[in-house]
């Protein structure tokens, strides 16, 4: 409790710093914006009806779907102006602030139009009647006089634009939301916790400010508008401090949203950083945002996975051996996006069909071949991800499954529900320690449906020949390591590892957010799962992050691939066919 | 002899396209120093006439000279800095003191720091609400009284030459408002402006006024000194209208006396 509450303590500097920039900064656009809107709106009745409209269409749309829409449409902006030699990245910032900027602006019209239309007729008339223009009129009369109305649809925005800021972590964008998701995805609900109270806190501490200005305002009283005002400044002069004195860090380091990538993500850093090179992580980005933000240079590395590249990037279901797939994968990146694989990390996380042991023994499956005879019956649940995957299309027709039900989830809800059996059948990532802890096994897939997904290092066009960075994450290759792990990565490729022997693996696990502490001697058995960590996905970033001697004590003694089919597991996937 | 103050030639307004005329064709000179009152039902067309004078509406039709200038010859905002305009509902501005209400025109006029002050206490002066007492305070701070008060002093702030006043007093009680209306008719005299005031109470108009112009469905049905207008080839409606105060105080008389 009290390392993880620390753990969040030291990211909030960084993490209140940019919640507050972007804030902000949406704010102030959305002012700027709003303003003039809204004065046009009620002073001109044809203007009035389509803004007010448009404002109330856009307040809507969610606002995750609002975030996720900019970042398309930025992306194509980006390459369309890119030959005028305009720059700019479609993730993190710029797409957040859109949207926070367009969700603002409706309290802020509404507000602005209500409060000049109360304005009393008789003051406008006796405005005009000593001699002001309309401009005048505006300025000294009716703005100051709507001014308390236009300041509360202000705090209004100010309370919406800081809650839904912390939706901008999955378009890139750091945030307060950052402990939110993290914490979802690694179930450290310390952090969830965090990230809710340090938001609500902001949100709430500004809302007051805001209201002192707006007693101010309506009371004609300086004083408290002054107050207000320097209480804002100051806060935003204070949390700015860190991102404005330590200046952004050079190299960027992608992540998709699962726990196995946010350790991958920091042991890159880590690595760069042994080599004296400085990175910043972006985390919690969709699969296809990643790869997309990597070829447009807007990241420069991360770890995809083979599988995922071949059915989603390239599109293709077809299924070749292992060693073809990576050169044919390698080969289309280059070619279609100049996309570099550096190489295979040694460890794969492929997606699979999961259920618990005593249904499927229950039930008699043991197999995806199995389980299609049985499926009308069952449920089936996946990530948000899954059901819209190339895989599940291939595993679906491959075997003609149907589901009586079929439900999306958060990954760890998943996990969750397929525990609690609101679900019988979960899509797992095969080498998720979950597996093991919560004794669910694997099915088969003898038809060899699911293509294989060895985790690979991707660099970005502008990085593919960045020999300072190529050699920071050498060591983090495959054939760095021992010469019997070399072997058995000959072997692994050679061998196609039955999917059936993966549930034999141990889990480890791994702290989230600090790799430091060693898990308990690699017992034979799962530890039961923990509350107080992630379970880890088994041979990948663990074992990884103990062989760069992240985890001192495990230094040397495990190389992953040389667990991973286990003298009994091989023989059991043997027995299996 | 010089150019009458205002004169309204012919003109007429229309609020419907045409179909009916608020103000059908009225033609009214009013000379300089003239106190006249125009006085009619209610929906008659006076407040849109007067506000012809000082385009606050803008006329359909016909002219609108002011001192023997077209009114259109200037921009309608620095037309209204020369015309002082009071109204009923006052329309202080509520954020604004007393000082800073009365200043407003002057400031619009770009007059420098000192005069503004010097002509601001010199108005409440002339309105008999005290400086030292009254020029920091708020609108919401004063009586209905006081506030027409300083609704005149803000129409004469920036010395104008005319100043049109509608129905300015009519929400008052009737003690303040003969009040008022006396002191008002007095600053006329002394400043020598040329005023227009419309109201609904013939008895006021009658008291007041140097002349009058009687409004029925938008057209100006009489014209002229109150002695005039008593004479036989007035027509009947404007005979009925001015019949009205004389049987009242009569009746008053009788009344008083029988008790
Ligand atoms: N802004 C306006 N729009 C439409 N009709 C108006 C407007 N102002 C006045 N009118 C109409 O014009 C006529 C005269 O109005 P007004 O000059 O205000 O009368 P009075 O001041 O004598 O009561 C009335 O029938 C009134 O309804
Ligand atoms: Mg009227």
């Amino acid at each position: 409790m009290d390392d993880r509450f620390a753990t969040a303590w030291a990211r909030l500097p960084d993490y209140l710093s940019q919640h507050v920039m972007l804030s902000a900064s949406a704010m102030a656009l959305g002012l700027l914006l709003s303003l003039p809107l809204a004065i046009l709106a009620y002073r001109n009745v044809a203007v009035r009806w389509p803004v007010m409209t448009l404002a109330s269409v856009i307040q809507t749309i969610p606002s995750l779907a609002l975030l996720a829409l900019f970042y398309p449409v930025l992306l194509a902006l980006s390459a369309a102006t890119s030959g005028l030699g305009l720059q700019f990245s479609a993730l993190g910032f710029l797409p957040s602030l859109l949207a926070l900027t367009l969700y603002s602006m409706l309290p802020i019209i509404r507000n602005t139009v209500a409060g000049l239309q109360g304005v009393d007729t008789d003051i406008r008339e006796a405005a005009r009647g000593v001699g002001m223009t309309s401009r005048q009129m505006l300025l000294s009369v009716e703005l100051p006089l709507a001014a308390p109305v236009i300041m509360a649809g202000v705090r209004t925005a100010a309370v919406w634009t800081i809650g839904t800021a912390t939706l901008s972590t999955p378009v890139g964008q750091t945030s307060l939301g950052n402990y939110i998701f993290t914490g979802l995805q690694t179930e450290n609900w310390v952090f969830v916790l965090f990230g809710c109270a340090s938001a609500a806190a902001l949100a709430l501490i500004v809302d007051q400010l805001l209201a002192l200005i707006e007693s101010g305002v309506a009371r004609r009283e300086r004083r408290r508008v002054l107050a207000g005002a320097a209480g804002l400044a100051l806060g935003v002069v204070l949390t700015l401090a860190p991102s404005l004195a330590g200046a952004r860090a050079g190299y960027v380091i992608g992540a998709k949203s699962f726990t196995e990538q946010y350790i991958l993500s920091q042991l890159i850093r880590d690595e760069l950083n042994e080599h004296g090179l400085s990175a910043q992580r972006r985390t919690g980005l969709g699969s296809s945002v990643v790869f997309r933000a990597l070829a447009a240079n807007e990241i420069d590395v991360y770890v995809d996975y083979s599988g995922t590249i071949w059915a989603m990037q390239m599109g293709r279901t077809d299924q070749p051996a292992r060693g073809d797939l990576f050169e044919d994968m390698s080969a289309w990146l280059l070619e279609t996006h100049g996309v570099r694989a550096l190489g295979p990390l040694g460890f794969e996380n492929a997606y699979a069909l999961a259920m618990r042991r005593d249904r499927a023994e229950a039930l008699g499956v043991s197999s995806i071949a199995d389980l299609a005879r049985v499926a009308p019956r069952l449920r089936i649940g996946g990530d948000f991800e899954f059901f819209g995957r190339q895989e599940w299309a291939a595993v679906r027709d491959g075997y003609g499954l149907r589901f009586a039900e079929r439900r999306e989830f958060q990954s760890t809800f998943m996990y969750r529900a397929i525990a609690d059996g609101d679900v019988d059948v979960i899509s797992a990532f095969s080498s998720d320690g979950r597996i093991a802890a919560l004794d669910l096994i694997v099915l088969e897939d003898t038809r060899g449906a699911l293509p294989p997904y060895d985790a690979v290092l991707l660099l970005s066009p502008a990085r593919a020949d960045d020999e300072a960075l190529i050699a920071a994450l050498e060591p983090l290759l495959a054939p760095s390591r021992s010469r019997r792990c070399a072997r058995r990565i000959s072997w692994s490729i050679a061998t196609p590892i039955s999917v059936a022997s993966v549930k034999r693996r141990r889990p480890w696990r791994v702290r989230p957010g600090s790799i430091k502490r060693a898990p308990t001697s690699p017992a034979p058995s799962p530890p039961p799962l923990r509350s107080d960590g992630p379970p880890l996905h088994r041979g990948s970033a663990a074992s990884l992050a103990r062989r760069r001697g992240v985890l001192p004590s495990m230094r040397g003694r495990i190389c992953p691939i040389a667990r991973r089919p286990s003298r009994r597991a091989s023989h059991l996937s043997r027995a299996h066919r | 002899m010089s150019s009458p103050a205002i004169s309204l030639r012919g003109v007429r307004k229309s609020f419907d396209g045409g179909a009916s005329f608020a103000v059908d064709a009225v033609s009214i000179d009013v000379a300089e120093g003239e106190f006249l009152a125009i006085i009619g039902g209610s929906g008659s067309g006076k407040t849109t006439t007067l506000r012809m004078i000082n385009r606050l509406i803008e006329p359909d039709l016909g002219e609108v000279l002011i001192e023997g200038q077209s009114a259109f010859a200037l921009a309608a905002h620095e037309l209204r800095r020369r015309i002082g305009y009071v109204i009923q509902g006052v329309g202080l501005f509520p954020h604004l003191s007393i000082a800073e209400n009365i200043a407003v025109t002057p400031r619009l006029l770009g007059w420098p720091r000192e005069q503004i002050e010097a002509r601001t206490r010199e108005l409440l002066d002339l309105v008999e609400l005290p400086a030292a007492d009254y020029a920091a305070r708020m609108p919401a701070a004063l009586s209905g009284g006081q506030r027409q008060r300083i609704g005149v002093a803000r129409a004469l702030a920036a010395r104008p030459r005319i100043v049109l006043m509608d129905e300015p007093f009519g929400a008052l009680d009737p003690l303040t408002r003969d009040t008022l209306t006396s002191a008002y008719r007095a600053l006329h005299d002394k400043l020598g402006v040329t005023s227009v005031m419309i109201t609904h109470d013939i008895q006021e108009a009658l008291l007041l006024a140097d002349r009058l112009a009687v409004m029925a469905d938008g057209k100006l049905i009489a014209l002229g000194a109150p002695a005039d207008l008593a004479g036989g080839d007035a027509p009947p409606q404007v005979r009925a209208l001015l019949d009205m105060p004389r049987r009242q105080a009569k009746r008053v008389r009788e009344r008083l006396a029988d008790g």
